[in-house]
């Protein structure tokens, strides 16, 4: 291949509905590598490209939240599959987007690609493990089922641009929830990249909608949004959090709180932090066993009943 | 219509209780009175009669109760869990034993039936505390990992329409799972909770793990907002659930909220229709149609129409509104003038949007709080009483053809608590309960609660689970 070659850049995109929008605002903004040098233009998401987005999960929750949990199982592990293939993209774009040499950048894309394994293993068995009958005191069946809680808008971490992503989306779409996950804001590249995986994993449009741009101005409206039922506040600070906390209230959004250390030791809770998912210094460790969590933190608990027909003295009522 | 029998009254005695002129809020062990002296009147709502006179907690209070539940949590939460477990099989069996004077307590301080009390609220507070002693050494293997840690100190805030059974369900899990509490029962509704207060004692439970709070919302909101409380539970309107929603953001408070509902009960053309009128009456007309979880809005198929209302309207004819007390009573008083006022103008919202009004041919009490069994029929789903919550015994009327129909209408709610279906078809049960937006589908029964049986809603009915081994997590620090 000759040296002089001038390489085809790629236009990054939006990925909303299964389809690769630019932002209806006609923004871009710049994104650099860890050491400032220029990589590519994001879409900058504007409100609007936020509404459209919960549009296109709201229309693909039916069909989603439908389908089996084996089929949902067997296209997350499509993804995993089509990411294998494409790897050394993603290696490259990680290692620019978070400054890791190439082989930890392949560490970690070699983690993603076996979270949406985990993840894909996840969606026919979370239903038994968190669901059951109940042995009520009289003559009723009584069965309690985990549901997808519907649309679900995700801040994906700032600084984990690809495995903190992954781990963020995968739990959210394995059990039938659709989302609309907003990228780092300065590392939206592996994400955008993501989409086009996606795309080509057998996954319907609308499952996963992936927006770039200012985290805050995005998240504002999808806060507020009365058609979005749950929010992973994940990728939000402190104060964005409580703001979009608040603002969730309006329709009782479900609320996940950012992974930071729940010590207070100045007060006399002495609550452990829940999981070795956070480091001694409160930041998300992203290797660490995932749990199952980040699954129920996105399901409700439906429960069942019906009369079984108890055997009377006098006879059978059944 | 005239009665089929005529009935002597029947009623359950008053004597098995003693209410003592006042009392004062239970905190670190002790009936002590408000900081500030408040106290405030309970009335029955069935008489208008005065009952005790309690005292009412304020933000100086709160600090008190919570400072006294920290203070417990550090032993309590190191009890072997078989321990704790023994204080909360102690306080089921008192509760069994002191269930008739319980019942009349409940019956005086809140108007509804003692049939109610007495059959339903009761056995199900004794078996609740049953339920969850049982978890308290088995955490371990609840599914939520080895040596789960209790929050520390749960603060809870419980309704008026079940007083002791919401108390039991607050208080039970927390309990088991090693928390310590302080409770805010309804402003009419406190008496029950501090007769728990004296089974606490009884049992020789610790100082200051549980405390109780009588008062009004600003105590309650004071006890939301108090910095050392680790845990939020709350049963209750959705407005006061969406504004602790915002009170809690960006602490590390944990939150469940058990809030409105405007449940669907579904009638098939093939349902078995008497069964289904009794469903009916249970969903919407059990507690005077003073629960979350009611039935209000009946969907029934077009082609069942009219059988089914002239069976429903010939059924609510012969239910027996009167004396909470008499033994024979199925419709109680409305807990408060407050409710009443509210219900009544709902109702005539619904008059004044076009619906039309049916009443329950019934004599109400001169004195006291009461609503006859209302029924709207031609309610559209933009009626104002199609949309709200009513909180009393009016039911709202919807016809539908298909099951597709049925269950768009039915989920066209910003709740999603409950709902009901009524059809013989296997499959269809499971299909329309598997396309229902809502916590507990009852199909071919309604109304129907159980301590092993998780309770709760979606949407803005609320989030978090309460009953069985879901309502452990609530309680316990992990995700």
């Amino acid at each position: 291949m000759s040296d002089n070659r001038l390489s085809v850049f790629k236009t990054y995109k939006l990925y909303v509905g299964g389809k690769f929008p630019r932002s209806e605002s006609g923004r871009v903004y710049e994104v650099t590598d860890s050491k400032g040098k220029w990589l590519a233009n994001a879409p900058q998401s504007s409100r609007k490209d936020a509404r459209d987005a919960v549009v296109a999960a709201r229309k693909a929750f039916g069909g989603w939240s439908g389908a089996t949990a084996y089929n949902r199982g067997q296209i997350l592990y499509r993804v995993a599959e089509m990411l294998e293939g494409r790897k050394d993209q993603f290696v490259r774009e990680v290692a620019d987007a978070e400054g890791l040499s190439k082989s930890k950048a392949a560490a970690v894309v070699d983690a993603a690609i076996d979270r949406w394994v985990w993840y894909a293993g996840w969606t026919d068995k979370i239903g038994q493990v968190v669901g059951g009958a109940n042995p009520v005191a009289g003559p009723f069946f009584n069965l309690s089922t985990p549901e997808p809680t519907g649309v679900v808008t995700v801040l994906a971490p700032q600084e984990s641009s690809f495995l903190g992503l992954v781990s963020v989306i995968a739990p959210v779409i394995a059990t039938g929830n659709t989302a609309v996950v907003i990228a780092s804001a300065d590392s939206p590249l592996p994400a955008l990249s993501l989409g086009e995986v996606l795309a080509t994993s057998d996954l319907p449009g609308g499952v996963v909608n992936i927006l770039s741009g200012k985290t805050s101005e995005i998240a504002t409206p999808l806060a507020s949004h009365q058609d979005v039922n749950a929010i992973d506040l994940t990728g939000a600070d402190a104060a964005l959090a409580k703001e979009l906390e608040i603002a969730a209230a309006d329709n009782l959004k479900r609320v996940l709180r950012p992974p930071v250390s729940r010590h207070h030791p100045e007060k006399g809770a002495q609550s452990a932090a829940p999981s070795s998912a956070v480091d001694s210094d409160g930041t998300a460790d992203w290797t660490a066993d995932p749990g199952t969590h980040r699954l129920t933190a996105f399901l409700e608990t439906k429960t069942v009943w019906h009369p079984t027909g108890a055997l009377g003295v006098s006879g059978s009522s059944y | 219509m005239a009665s089929a029998f005529e009935y002597a009254p029947a009623p359950e005695s008053r004597s098995v209780v003693d209410i003592a002129p006042s009392y004062g809020l239970f905190i670190d062990g002790e009936f002590t009175e408000a900081a500030d002296g408040k106290v405030f009147k309970t009335v029955s709502p069935s008489s208008e009669e005065v009952l005790s006179e309690v005292a009412q907690a304020g933000a100086a209070d709160v600090d008190r109760a919570v400072k006294a539940a920290r203070k417990a949590f550090e032993k309590w939460s190191a009890l072997p869990g078989s321990e704790r477990a023994k204080y909360l099989f102690r306080i089921a069996r008192i509760i069994q034993e002191r269930s008739r004077e319980l019942a009349v307590l409940e019956t005086l301080d809140n108007g509804k039936p003692i049939k109610e009390t007495r059959d339903a609220d009761l056995p199900l507070v004794a078996a609740h505390f049953f339920y969850y002693a049982g978890w308290a050494d088995k955490l371990d293997h609840a599914g939520y990992g080895a040596n789960p840690r209790p929050l520390g100190v749960a603060g809870q805030v419980i309704p008026w329409n079940f007083p002791l059974l919401m108390l039991a369900w607050k208080i039970a899990p927390a309990l088991a799972t090693g928390n310590t509490v302080v409770l805010k029962p309804a402003e009419t509704t406190p008496l029950s909770a501090l007769f728990f207060a004296d089974i606490c004692r009884q049992a020789g439970l610790p100082k200051g793990v549980v405390n109780i709070l009588t008062g009004y919302g600003d105590a309650g909101a004071a006890l939301v907002a108090h910095e050392d409380v680790n845990k939020v539970a709350f049963t209750g309107s959705t407005a006061v659930g969406k504004a602790i929603a915002r009170q809690v953001a960006g602490t590390d408070k944990k939150v469940t909220l058990e809030l409105g509902g405007k449940g669907a009960n579904i009638v098939f053309d093939d349902a078995p229709v008497d069964q289904a009128v009794e469903g009916i009456v249970t969903g919407i007309f059990f507690n005077q149609g003073q629960v979350c979880c009611a039935g209000s809005r009946l969907l029934v198929q077009e082609s069942v129409q009219d059988e089914v209302l002239d069976a429903l309207k010939r059924r609510l004819s012969t239910l027996r509104l009167g004396d909470p007390l008499d033994k024979n009573t199925d419709i109680g008083a409305i807990n408060s003038a407050e409710q009443l006022a509210r219900i009544t103008a709902l109702a005539e919202t619904g008059e004044a949007e076009g619906a039309e009004r049916w009443t329950a041919p019934c004599e109400l009490p001169s004195a006291g709080y009461w609503f006859a069994p209302t029924l709207f029929t031609d309610v559209t789903q933009a009626h104002t009483i199609a949309r709200d919550e009513i909180f009393g015994p009016v039911l709202s009327v919807l016809s539908f053809r298909t099951p597709d129909e049925a269950v768009a209408k039915a989920n066209n709610s910003q709740y999603g608590l409950s709902a009901g279906i009524w059809t013989e078809k296997g499959s269809r049960i499971l299909a329309v309960a598997n396309k229902l937006r809502a916590g507990v589908v009852w199909a071919n029964t309604f109304n129907k609660f159980d301590p092993t049986s998780p309770f709760g809603g979606y949407k803005e009915s609320g989030f978090g689970r309460e009953g069985g081994r879901h309502g452990l997590e609530a309680y316990l620090d992990v995700r």
